[in-house]
């Protein structure tokens, strides 16, 4: 041992906790799927709710609508949490949960289902996501305004870092800013911006010997993308400016809190839907951005799966992203050898170019008042990034294999099974889920979970009070999902967040611009009046960057733009193009709940007759643009809908010309014959 | 040109063009009705969409008058049609709602709610909506979004931030681009204001800005709210420097912020009764739950109204939109030729303060062209 060159390690690491975010439908489904995993191999879970839940909603509610078991498992109350973890050793288990808003109760979920198990709090690790500055800037799967969900947060790590000690009650997570467009820079900063944001919550929350041990128990979860000698700088430069942090700031001294610890899962923003076999390639080389160097090396791993751009992943996919962590780790020597980058002058000089760049734009965000007072700021600033990075693919200056280089290829064997490639919830689950969650209101003691609720209202109410006591008794009193944060809700009020594209810099206008808006004038004028679109994200799904693109590019390229953010019912889209006397309406989805709200949508417009004009087909057409599989694509188009966009339709301005012209063919003022184009499309003509 | 194009509809409606030839750009644009490139068909079948069948302008607006507040959009439609079929159509909607059509004035309140970017006017108006609601009233609300790009397009993300329930129809939110209107508020905004009006209890007209906005918002509406955010001292500057008019109620916002809040209205109202005038209601809100002082402001609204010689506040309106609309049209030239804008509007009172507005515009007209012949 003691003559081991300084070149290899005595013995190789052990490997990063390798975890697949994963779930569906109902935890007793989505527990044998956790077994399945396990089996093969994975050594942590990572649980994904669906969006109800992670926005605080019972499944029986009305925007809960064609979202229940979805995007990950609907979780309404503790029996449902004891069907989840059913027969897996929580006192070994790390779980992860990609839980913000309402991730106080479901940590409470958690330790009362322990509890009941009959395991130690102590024992118990894992980690609650709880960032909700991202979901405002990004993901939108928020419930209160940004003071009391601060304090939230305040309140679940002042409780943890006590009673649950190994428990990580806070994953800063810089990962959906890169989806939402961040540069390394920008992701670093906001990142730190945010920490430092909660710790000064905390600080006030905690007595002063405690502190250093809660600024041991905040972690990262970081995006890692194709660049990926780059992204592995990005952590080196995460890493220093955390130490940094906390000696400065914060008087830490203790080196064993002063390292960064962070998990990640590597981009899913550069994954393609054309060619989606290769999103494999870019899967590995993107984890070995976050392995290469010992230093920087992540604690957890999870990988998405070759094809998210075209629906939800079957397991056969994740164990597919499983086995590249297994190769890796196992199989290759990364395990072997100190830190490979250690003295690299490169790597020094990306580090040092980046951490002076999220220096400074982190005084930005402190002129600002910090990461809260700054969310509209920073919100703005990934909306033009995102547009920035948008167009240099549609220029073809980053180059995307198969989608704007390379782009003939054979057909993909992969998606030629009788699922099409990718994973279908059953469409039962949301009314058994809805039956379900109206026997156990029926069943419980109503006594005590009035009295829950009294107290956890009671404790909401005074500020210096922890909600944690008060949200574990709502738990074992029976308390669901949307009662918790009902009672919530009526403490703290509601919350829209910024959308930042009122503010977004204008698209500088290239030839296509251009002329696009030469042609938005010309059926302007004809029309009487400017083009006027109906953005809308129907449903609880808060990725909102597409839609803002739509909107900001739509603006610039001329038209008015009725933009109202995410979550809104379809009754409300319907209304609003209505009353705002849209000439087109544009809905974007990722979640998968298109095939209930679109319909839905159209129903509304088609009884609001559009300008009023009574039955048949909504007056004004409806595009569409998500995740959307092709079968469902053509159920749309044959539904009503004009026109499905889906993520290989990557040229903004075009896609707006192509609306532009609807406009024009609908109203009659371009040569189009209107109803030939609509019936060829209707009979399933290529999606476009 | 659009405005050249407007010009020449209004005044078609009563006679004969005079001077279509002098109008520079009109035959050179070639998008006009009679040198339109449209295919007639073409043209029939956007009839059809923008303009529904049964929504003709002198129908859309028998509709509004009869309350049918379905009618509203499609009659918005119409309003905001700059082609010349629509202005003509907008005027025959317009005089279906015209006092003389209506036997009276209308009926509505007419509220101007103005304030600076970020005061806190979406929040204000949620919880005023709701009040108004609650008493039974049915509200339309039109955001006139200042945002206007160099591209001409707009993002209007006023509706968002006013909270309301889709499933009520006694609720109408309408988002209007100021954007490269000159003179702020587009005429279509107080022709809008007035076919709402027909249908709707209260007709709110919220714009962004201090110091100018607020002097057209006061032309249209019968009472004037400027909202002013605890500790942003521009209300202050321009009241006591004379830039802004004294509206007719003062509301600062987020009272939650306790102090600062109470210091704010405390130095409103020592500015205005510094400037002589302290019967103006300073009043302090909360749109955070509990909302607090909304009951308050909407009372004083209702007693603001209750003061005014409504007719009177009405026929001025109709002056002042009338010379803005002439202005906008022809420039400063033909309201020179018309003895300058003071005497214009002197002349315009002493007639029958039930003419509306577009006939006022004609007069102005027809005054302007005995005054400077062919040329203005």
């Amino acid at each position: 041992m003691t003559d081991t060159p300084s070149h290899r390690l005595p013995e190789p690491d052990r490997p990063w906790v390798m975890r697949t975010y994963a779930g569906h439908s109902t935890a007793r489904e989505s527990n044998e799927l956790y077994r399945n995993n396990l089996a093969k191999g994975q050594t942590g879970l990572s649980i994904a709710f669906d969006l109800p839940t992670q926005t605080g909603y019972d499944p029986d509610h009305e925007l809960s609508r064609g979202e229940v078991g979805k995007t990950g498992v609907s979780i309404a109350h503790k029996g449902d949490m004891h069907f989840l973890l059913d027969g897996i050793p929580l006192d070994a288990m790390n779980t992860s949960m990609t839980i913000n808003a309402t991730a106080a109760w479901l940590l409470a979920l958690y330790l009362a289902t322990a509890e009941e198990n009959g395991v130690e709090r102590s024992a118990l690790q894992g980690t609650t996501q709880n960032d909700i500055i991202k979901e405002f800037l990004s993901r939108g799967t928020y419930a209160f305004p940004p003071g009391p969900s601060m304090r939230l947060i305040a309140d679940t790590i002042a409780f943890t870092v006590d009673e649950v000690p190994k428990w990580n009650p806070i994953n800063i997570c810089s990962y959906h800013l890169q989806e939402a467009g961040a540069t390394p820079v920008q992701e670093i900063a906001y990142a730190m911006s945010t920490a430092q944001a909660v710790l000064d919550g905390v600080r006030e929350r905690v007595p002063a010997e405690t502190f250093p041990r809660v600024f041991g128990r905040i972690s990262f979860f970081v995006n890692a993308g194709i660049r990926f000698i780059q992204e592995h700088a990005k952590l080196r430069a995460l890493g220093q400016l955390w130490e940094q942090l906390g000696r400065e700031r914060y008087g830490v001294t203790d080196e064993k809190y002063l390292r960064l610890r962070y998990g990640v899962q590597v981009n899913s923003l550069g994954l393609t839907e054309a060619q989606p076999e290769n999103n494999v390639i870019r899967i590995v080389l993107e984890a070995l951005g976050v392995t290469l160097g010992r230093d920087a090396r992540a604690r957890a791993i999870q990988l998405p799966a070759w094809n998210e751009a075209l629906g939800l992943p079957r397991p056969w996919d994740q164990q597919w992203s499983l086995r590249i962590q297994q190769i890796l780790a196992l199989e290759t020597d990364l395990l072997d050898y100190p830190d490979v980058f250690e003295g690299s002058h490169v790597m020094e000089g990306l580090v040092a170019e980046f951490v002076e760049g999220a220096r400074a734009e982190m005084a930005v965000v402190a002129e600002h008042g910090g990461a809260v007072e700054a969310v509209p700021y920073m919100k703005t600033q990934l909306v033009e990034s995102h547009r920035d990075r948008i167009a240099r693919i549609e220029r073809g200056e980053l180059k995307v294999v198969g989608q704007n280089v390379f782009t003939s290829a054979e057909p993909s064997p992969l998606q030629e099974g009788e699922d099409g490639g990718i994973m279908r919830v059953d469409e039962a689950v949301e009314q058994g889920q809805i039956d379900a969650v109206r026997r156990w209101r029926a069943e419980r003691d109503a006594a005590a979970v009035e009295t829950a609720l009294d107290e956890l209202r009671a404790a909401a109410r005074e500020e210096t009070t922890n909600v944690m006591p008060a949200t574990i008794a709502c738990a074992r009193a029976g308390v669901t999902t949307g009662e918790w944060a009902g009672a919530l809700r009526e403490s703290f009020g509601e919350y829209r967040a910024p959308t930042g594209v009122a503010d977004a810099a204008p698209t500088t206008a290239d030839e296509s611009l251009s002329a696009l808006r030469d042609r938005v004038e010309e059926v302007s004028e004809a029309l009487g009046r400017r083009i006027k679109i109906l953005v809308g994200k129907p449903g609880l799904d808060g990725h909102s960057n597409g839609a803002e693109q739509i909107a900001v590019r739509a603006r610039d390229a001329g038209m008015d733009v009725v933009y109202e953010g995410i979550r809104l019912t379809p009754q409300r889209i319907a209304q609003a193009a209505v009353q705002e006397g849209v000439h087109v309406v544009g809905l974007s989805i990722l979640s998968g709940s298109h095939r209930e709200l679109i319909p839905d949508v159209l129903r509304r417009l088609r009884e609001a007759g559009g300008n009023g004009n009574g039955a048949g087909a909504p007056t004004v057409p409806v595009v569409v643009g998500g995740i959307i599989p092709e079968s469902d694509a053509r159920e749309l188009l044959a539904a009503g809908v004009t026109r499905v966009y889906t993520p290989k339709d990557f040229e903004i301005t075009r896609i707006m010309g192509d609306i532009v012209e609807l406009v024009a063919a609908r109203a009659g003022v371009s040569d189009l014959p209107a109803s030939g184009t609509l019936a060829s499309l209707a009979q399933g003509a290529p999606r476009q | 040109m659009t405005s050249l194009r407007r010009g020449r509809s209004l005044r078609s409606l009563r006679e004969p063009l005079v001077s279509e030839v002098t109008h520079p750009g009109l035959s050179a644009r070639g998008r006009t009705a009679e040198g339109s490139d449209e295919p007639q068909g073409a043209q029939g079948a956007r009839a059809a969409i923008d303009r529904p069948g049964e929504g003709t302008g002198a129908e859309l607006g028998r509709r509004l008058r009869e309350g049918e507040r379905s009618a509203a959009p499609a009659a918005l439609n119409l309003i905001e049609d700059r082609s010349p079929a629509g202005r003509e159509a907008a005027a025959a909607l317009l005089a279906e709602v015209s006092p003389a059509a209506l036997g009276d004035e209308a009926g509505a309140h007419l509220v101007g709610v103005t304030g600076p970017p970020g005061a806190g006017k979406s929040s204000l108006l949620s919880a005023l909506v709701a009040a108004w609601r609650e008493s039974g009233r049915t509200v339309a609300v039109l955001a006139v979004d200042p945002s206007s790009k160099r591209s001409g397009g707009s993002l209007l993300g006023d509706r968002a931030r006013i909270e309301h329930d889709p499933g009520d129809d006694g609720v109408l939110i309408r988002s209007t681009a100021a954007a490269g209107r000159l003179g702020g508020l587009a005429a279509a905004t107080r022709a809008a204001a007035q076919a709402l009006a027909a249908a709707f209890d209260v007709v709110v007209v919220e714009t962004v800005g201090v110091g100018q906005s607020e002097t057209e918002v006061e032309e249209l509406c019968d009472t004037v709210a400027v909202v002013v955010q605890p500790g942003s001292g521009d209300t202050l500057q321009f009241l006591k420097a004379g830039i802004m008019e004294v509206p007719d109620l003062l509301v600062v916002t987020k009272a939650d912020l306790g102090k600062v809040a109470r210091a704010a209205r405390r130095d409103l109202a020592a500015a205005l009764s510094s400037l002589g005038v302290s019967e103006t209601p300073v009043l302090s809100v909360s749109s955070v739950p509990p909302p607090e002082g909304i009951a308050e402001l909407a009372a004083a609204i209702d007693q603001h109204r209750g003061r005014l010689d409504l007719p009177a506040v009405r026929a001025r309106a109709r002056r002042l939109a009338a010379l803005s609309e002439f202005a906008t049209e022809h420039g400063e030239r033909a309201v020179r030729a018309v003895g300058g804008r003071r005497a214009a509007e002197r002349t315009l009172g002493e007639l029958d303060p039930a003419l509306e507005t577009a006939a006022l515009v004609s007069l102005l007209d027809r005054t302007a062209r005995e005054a400077d012949g062919e040329r203005y």
